[in-house]
């Protein structure tokens, strides 16, 4: 077992690689072997948790591997999965890495021009998507995307009467695929052989909240570096069982649920449906679990809700032994020494309220979870790891396969990454720029030779662009991007996220953007959240009629006001950021949304584009005006479009005298 | 297109219903094929949900019959029209508010049950099986409709249009031949028509199901339906494929206003 024997030394971290597993098929394939009945991977359909072993998914991956090379799929080739987390679409992957090609996730829910990008670049010729939703999208695209020559269906519905002849249900390439592997086991076994884990496993494009997408190219040998690392960090073994609920094409999905899972042996949970994520959750009851801190912040902002409706006597109790958590539980979770009062009350808590709370969170199992992808909020962090969720924080990006830094147990500090992980180097560049190198880098960027040597320095250096610092125990903390860390007037660092995060972490802030650089003040756009502000408005008998009406009422103006004057006595507590308090605010008239191509599909903000479309309102903020009329167009989900406007109200916020520079 | 108009499978001849003094239907009469979808058309009072009540049985017509697949019925009762396969949603949701999305779709497969009442209380051998196989079919019927997210929430606590597709979902779990939809679309928005019309399409096409439904929204109607009848004041104004009743003169006057 890979995950016994990895170990937390860089030592550990080319087990895999020594002995020969070192592509993601042999991987497979070795699984198949030592434990082909223990489960590989689960979804739930029709209302069970339908399961596959070791041996029944490598059968399944051998048929597709079969069904693709029939049509056509070579060496080298790029193969499009677009689709929900399924089964089929992870051993379509590693189908795919089987006969030597790459596996290119798309996210599922881009609408079709987006992915013609993507097709395009990546030069797909075959695809293979979950259903007619997806198909549709292809179709629609086709003719911009010559080279895109055949489509694969998994789930047929809907799709009787499409009479293209490229297009093809998964169903009879598997069979007909199944017999030929079986007739021919061959085959495969040289497509195997030729496989060298320094070929590329598979190709992520990144976001793009700088410019154009970029093909990231990895390959077996840097993922199964990257996951043997992680496992051997937290000691996975194949007992473990995770949720695969994120998009594939994201890097973390293919770390946790891929890579990893095929490293230690581990079992995959396949939701029922996007909507049920939260259920499936509490029957999967998963030992090891990532999440954005979005997700975290949902539940907690739900659970919050639920306790403002909940009975006097439970919510005094919840408060009760939420104070002591928040006194004791981070240390108990330690393993640091804790009062014997203090032990007690805290497991009589546990009993009453952190337990049944785990269970209703589906988190009653979890032995290790990780949030990353953007900051968390202090206080979030914290409810989780008090209510005795070992949470850590990780760090790392596509560019290197979200393996740089990982909090190690017991050593958790809340505003830092934690240390580097095994096996990788980190440098702080002379501008605060984070450096990073290990064999978890990149291969290169697809066809942009360019961007490659950009970004890659000539020691060997990935230039993440993040600003950070190492602290004096060697843990990593990070600033803000290091494009996005600007200047107010004065000279004093802005850095926004820094800011906008402090915000965010208010249950009634959704979203925030602040601007500051090159200003003499920081003024912020606010998006509440239509959820917590909704239930507040309920709680106080005030009628609203959607988003738009809600975000404009002088009571939620109020409201919101009050948590930013909170978030600037907070700042002026620091002389380092003291000076980018926030002077004014407005409360935006819609969501920001990745439709909207404000966000990111990961949901970070554009804050050019917003900044660009919004130009107007940042005027009106500068100008000192009070109100602004905007009017601006949405994309509905099936592609219509519509217009919101509304007359902005702005308002100045109260700032506090920085502490003396005492501290 | 691989689905079939088949041979006439419910006739309604010369169908009269009154109440009283006020004459709800005069002399209609019209057929449905097996496998189309047919749209009852109609202003205000035009009689068209009668029309669907006389068809499942909860209206006595004063004269008048209707022939399903050649077996004449002076007068039907919905207990008859359910066991002869015929299945219908309400204008106003007609669902067990209490009850979990996934016990309201079941109540829909109680003709269907075999095992009395005491292997049912007890759960013995026939009647666990025989739930297994049930719970089998709704949930196949859940997938198809997508509401895998509410299983278990009761009927109450859901939005409107959640509550119209549940209520969709228990007509469908009856497996009916014939499928009588009131208004399925009625206080929905854009989004929930366009997903409640590509449901009712996706039945009429992978199940074969005959659907039979009243619609206000004429966009709906014109997209959905093989053919319309149109009703005024109990009369039938007009009968033929969207574009034939569109072109006609009398219907346009009546339902669709002279500006069109």
């Amino acid at each position: 077992m890979f995950a016994a024997t990895a170990g937390n030394t860089p030592g550990g971290v080319s087990a895999g690689l020594d002995t020969g597993l070192d592509t993601f098929p042999r991987l497979l394939l070795a699984h198949a072997r030592t434990r082909p009945d223990r489960p590989a991977i689960r979804e739930k359909d029709l209302g069970i948790w339908q399961s596959w072993t070791w041996a029944e998914a490598a059968r399944e991956v051998r048929g597709m591997a079969r069904g693709l090379a029939e049509l056509g799929f070579k060496r080298g080739d790029r193969l499009a999965i677009i689709g929900d987390n399924r089964p089929r679409l992870y051993w379509a992957m590693c189908a795919a890495q089987m006969l030597g090609g790459v596996p290119v996730p798309m996210y599922q829910d881009a609408v079709a021009q987006e992915m013609t990008f993507v097709l395009l670049d990546a030069g797909i010729h075959i695809a293979i998507v979950e259903d007619q939703e997806q198909v549709d999208k292809l179709l629609e695209v086709k003719d911009q995307c010559p080279e895109l020559l055949q489509i694969i269906y998994d789930d047929p519905r809907g799709l009787r009467h499409y009479t293209e002849p490229f297009l093809h249900g998964l169903e009879e390439l598997l069979v007909a695929g199944k017999i030929l592997d079986a007739n021919q086991p061959d085959f495969l076994a040289q497509e195997i052989a030729q496989g060298r884990p320094d070929d590329v496993a598979i190709m992520l494009y990144t976001s793009g909240t700088t410019g154009k997408p970029k093909g990231v190219c990895q390959t077996h040998g840097a993922l199964i570096a990257a996951a043997e690392g992680g496992c051997g960090f937290d000691a996975l073994t194949d007992k473990e069982d995770i949720l695969s609920y994120l998009p594939m094409a994201w890097v973390g999905d293919n770390l946790f649920s891929y890579a990893q899972a095929l490293v230690a042996g581990f079992t995959v949970n396949c939701p029922e449906s996007s909507e049920t994520v939260l259920t499936d959750l509490r029957e999967i009851g998963p030992t090891f679990y990532f999440a954005p801190p979005r997700v975290f912040e949902n539940l907690l902002t739900q659970v919050m809700i639920r306790m403002e409706d909940a009975g006097a006597l439970k919510r005094k109790l919840f408060h009760y032994f939420m104070a002591v958590a928040k006194r004791c539980g981070a240390d108990v979770l330690d393993g640091k020494p804790v009062g014997g009062k203090d032990r007690l009350l805290y497991a009589l808590g546990d009993l009453c309220v952190y337990g049944p709370l785990k269970n209703v969170l589906g988190m009653s199992r979890i032995r290790v979870a990780y949030t990353a992808g953007a900051a968390i909020g202090p206080d979030l962090f914290r409810f989780y790891r008090s209510i005795g969720i070992n949470l850590k924080q990780l760090y790392g990006q596509t560019e290197t396969c979200a393996y740089v830094c990982l909090q190690p147990d017991g050593q958790i500090k809340l505003d830092s990454v934690g240390l580097p992980a095994p096996g990788v180097e980190i440098k702080i560049a002379a501008n605060g720029e984070i450096l990073v190198r290990g064999p978890m880098l990149l291969k290169e960027y697809y066809q942009r030779p360019d961007a490659t040597a950009e970004s890659i320095n000539a020691e060997g250096y990935f230039m993440t662009g993040d600003a950070g610092f190492l602290d004096v125990d060697g843990h990593l903390k990070i600033i803000d991007r290091a494009k996005d860390v600007g200047k107010l007037d004065n000279g004093a660092v802005f850095a926004p996220n820094y800011i906008e995060n402090k915000l965010k972490f208010f249950s009634y802030i959704k979203e925030a953007v602040a601007f500051g650089h090159g200003r003499a003040m920081v003024c912020a756009f606010i998006n509440i959240d239509i959820g917590a502000v909704g239930n507040w408005a309920e709680r106080r008998g005030m009628p609203y009629a959607g988003y738009n009406d809600l975000a404009g009422k002088p009571e939620v103006y109020a409201l919101i006001q009050e948590c930013i004057e909170q978030v600037n006595a907070d700042l002026a507590h620091d002389a380092m950021v003291a000076d980018t308090q926030i002077h004014r605010f407005l409360v935006l008239h819609k969501e920001l949304d990745p439709d909207d191509d404000e966000l990111t599909r990961t949901r970070k903000v554009r804050r050019g584009f917003v900044a660009e479309k919004y130009a107007v309102l940042i005027d009106a903020l500068y100008g000192g005006k009070t109100s602004q009329f905007i009017e601006t167009e949405v994309k509905f989900e099936d592609g219509r479009k519509g217009k919101v406007s509304a007359d902005l109200v702005i308002r100045d916020v109260k700032t506090f005298a920085p502490a003396r520079k005492a501290a | 297109m691989a689905r079939q108009i088949g041979e006439v499978i419910l006739d309604l001849q010369n169908v009269s219903l009154a109440f009283g003094g006020v004459k709800a239907l005069t002399d209609i009469s019209f057929e449905v094929r097996e496998h189309e979808v047919r749209a009852i058309i109609g202003p205000n009072g035009a009689g068209k949900s009668s029309m669907l009540n006389v068809i499942n049985g909860v209206y006595r017509p004063q004269a008048g019959e209707i022939i399903l697949r050649g077996e004449h019925f002076r007068q039907m009762n919905p207990y008859k029209a359910a066991c002869v396969g015929i299945a219908r949603t309400f204008q106003n949701i007609a669902l067990f508010k209490g009850m979990s999305v996934l016990d309201n779709i079941m109540t829909g497969r109680n003709l269907k049950m075999k095992a009395n009442i005491f292997q049912q209380a007890f759960r013995l051998g026939a009647a666990r099986r025989e739930e297994l196989e049930h719970r089998a079919k709704v949930e196949e019927i859940i997938d198809f409709l997508e509401i895998q997210h509410i299983r278990k929430t009761p009927v109450g606590r859901l939005p409107y249009g959640l509550q119209k597709r549940v209520d969709l979902a228990r007509a469908l779990a009856m497996e009916p031949q014939i499928l009588l939809l009131d208004e399925p679309m009625a206080g929905m928005n854009i989004e929930e028509k366009q997903d409640m019309s590509r449901f009712i399409l996706d039945v009429n096409d992978q199940m074969g199901t005959t659907i039979v439904l009243i619609e206000h929204d004429m966009g709906v109607v014109m997209d959905v339906s093989d053919r319309v009848v149109v009703l005024d004041y109990g009369k039938k104004i007009g009968d033929g494929t969207p574009d034939e009743v569109r072109g006609n003169p009398e219907v346009i006057s009546a339902y669709l206003g002279a500006g069109h």
